[in-house]
């Protein structure tokens, strides 16, 4: 009696095994079969250009011409600017609600940046549009041009649109990621660690530069990547306020497009097989540079896990 | 010997060990003396009216059970409960004819005279060198020679040097929790204090790596005044010079740590030694 009782448990707990074994293959199931089909549903591009398709700037549907490059810049140039923003933006956000602020102010604080991150992408795109684009045209972009206007990265019309708007607006919807996520890794450090360093007279900005951030900083590449994810997939903010046209200028004024905007504004009038076959390749290598970045994120963590030691 | 009568003077409601009769004390100063210290945890207050003088170059322990105001009545000898917004401490500690608790006195460089060992092992996320280097950079700016000089000091002194000497650039926590501890008493003692506290340094490691905490300590008390605070009654039996008992925030009794555990003077430091609570 008591010894079926085991078995009937026993075999409890490789039933319980096998489905939450089942539910994590479904991850890498699921990467694979996207992979493939992005794959295959770009054959037709991939055979007709090959590699040229990354390194042709044309995009001419008349032609029957296609080449990534000017969408692949659109999408480095403003996720860049987008994590140049916000990642030391999120940071410092980050530290004054858990070393600074006190409980109250962190909590309302804490509230507000999770709220950001609920606000759907249409009303940034929209809000971009008609608020922050002539904001931009009137105030900042002349502001820029008078100060830094010998660059070549700020000439060209004030429009308001264009690369630069763009980056902002992801940095605007980014920033709530990676202050909420590095807002709970610095509150993961162990106290003791960070008594133990105020201990032996760090003041405030010691501790977090010798002991939180070097202990966090897993966590805060981990972060980085949340909102570089985002920023490179983000369509419908990017739609609306990048311009959209298949150009790659200098200038961070100049209109542009990214992968997902190029897929979002054009899928709906890809007629040719060929045309459609090209977008889904534009697909595939947002797909790729997301997990290539990813890749690379791990692999530098790896290297430098012996002197983090955490 | 030691009187009994002399060593508690009730009239002032002191608790002070009579040490001048005791012919093994090459001094008989006071390091910090503590003068109607009350904690509170917000409302809460944890610690009532303690009066004690800590001696200079002893190791007093400080017993008691679980919750009972030890680790947070010596956390305010360097005022770590001012990282914590709901906790403060009213009355007087005063070391060096000055009240520390006072906002004149600058909390960095009191807990630069005052060095603090946790229960558990909390190297920081570095190098064993860069460990004890931590303190010395933030505080002297040290470089170089000079620096890696005051390293080995520390952690000659912290009996760790052989240890580690060919792994300095490994990271500190790559070690045992016995070494990392003595890492962590390197790391203090290399600031020279005057003080360091000990808040269960060897709750959380094996009994070889306690005994070599202990005769560390030995060594230590030379040049240093320890204030460690124990669960072990062995351990207090072991190591200490003078013991306070302390009860829900209050000290019951204080003296040498022979008397208080051979012939305790009240009933509940009689009734907590022999096992009968805590």
């Amino acid at each position: 009696m008591k010894s079926t009782r085991k078995t009937a448990r026993r075999k409890g707990d490789s039933t319980f095994k096998g489905i939450t074994f089942a539910a994590a293959l479904a991850i890498p199931l699921l990467m694979a079969g996207i992979l493939v089909e992005l794959i295959r549903n770009s054959r037709l591009s991939l055979a007709e250009f090959g590699l040229g398709f990354l390194t042709s700037n044309v995009w001419n549907p008349v032609s029957g011409q296609f080449g990534a490059l000017s969408s692949v810049f659109g999408t480095a140039m403003s996720t860049a600017i987008a994590m140049v923003i916000a990642v030391p933006l999120g940071l410092v956000i980050a530290l004054f609600l858990v070393e600074l602020a006190s409980p109250r102010v962190s909590a309302f604080f804490g509230t507000a940046i999770e709220l950001l991150a609920a606000i759907p992408s249409i009303i940034y795109g929209m809000w971009g549009l008609f608020i922050f684009a002539p904001f931009m045209a009137n105030y900042v972009q002349p502001l820029f041009q008078k100060t830094l206007g010998f660059l070549p990265l700020f000439q060209g019309p004030p429009l308001g649109i264009g690369i630069l708007t763009a980056g902002i607006i992801l940095a605007f919807m980014i920033l709530p990621y990676i202050s909420s996520v590095t807002r709970d890794v610095f509150g993961m450090v162990p106290v003791v660690v960070k008594e133990a360093a105020y201990g032996i007279g760090a003041t405030n900005w010691e501790v977090t530069r010798g002991v939180t951030l070097p202990y966090s900083l897993r966590g805060i590449v981990g972060a980085g990547f949340l909102g570089l994810g985002r920023a490179l997939g983000e369509t419908m903010a990017v739609t609306f306020v990048i311009g959209n046209n298949h150009h790659i200028s200098a200038s961070l004024f100049a209109s542009g497009n990214s992968i997902a905007s190029t897929l979002a504004n054009e899928f709906t009038e890809a007629s040719e097989p060929l045309y459609l076959s090209s977008l889904v390749e534009l697909g595939l290598v947002l797909f790729l540079i997301t997990v290539i970045f990813q890749a690379a994120a791990q692999g530098w963590l790896w290297s430098i896990r012996k002197k983090l030691a955490t | 010997m030691v009187t009994d009568e002399k060593l508690y003077s009730v009239l002032d409601g002191i608790q002070r060990p009579e040490i001048r009769q005791n012919s093994d004390s090459p001094s008989d100063e006071i390091e910090i003396a503590t003068r109607g210290l009350n904690f509170f945890y917000g409302r809460q207050q944890a610690l009532f009216d303690n009066n004690i003088d800590i001696l200079r170059n002893r190791i007093t322990a400080i017993i008691g059970p679980s919750g009972c105001g030890k680790s947070t009545h010596i956390r305010t000898y360097n005022r770590m409960h001012e990282l914590y917004r709901d906790q403060h401490a009213t009355g007087e500690i005063i070391m060096g004819g000055v009240n520390i608790l006072s906002t004149e006195v600058d909390t960095i460089d009191l807990r630069r005279r005052i060095g603090m060992i946790f229960q558990k092992p909390s190297p920081f996320p570095m190098s064993i060198f860069d460990n004890v280097a931590y303190g010395l950079r933030v505080n002297y700016r040290l470089k170089g020679g000079e620096l890696a000089e005051r390293v080995e000091q520390a952690l000659q002194r912290a009996a760790l040097w052989n240890e580690v000497k060919d792994k300095l650039e490994e990271p500190g926590t790559a070690l045992s929790g016995g070494q990392q501890q003595r890492l962590c008493i390197a790391r203090s003692i290399a600031i020279e204090p005057e003080v360091l506290l000990m808040d269960e340094p060897a709750s959380a490691i094996d009994p070889i790596a306690t005994a070599k905490i202990e005769d560390l300590m030995f060594e230590l008390k030379k040049n240093y005044t320890i204030v460690i605070v124990t669960h072990s009654m062995q351990q207090a039996a072991r190591v200490s010079d003078y013991t306070a008992f302390f009860l829900n925030g209050h000290i019951v009794e204080y003296g040498v740590t022979k008397n208080l555990f051979t012939n305790p003077r009240m009933k509940q430091t009689q009734d907590y030694i022999t096992g009968r609570f805590g």
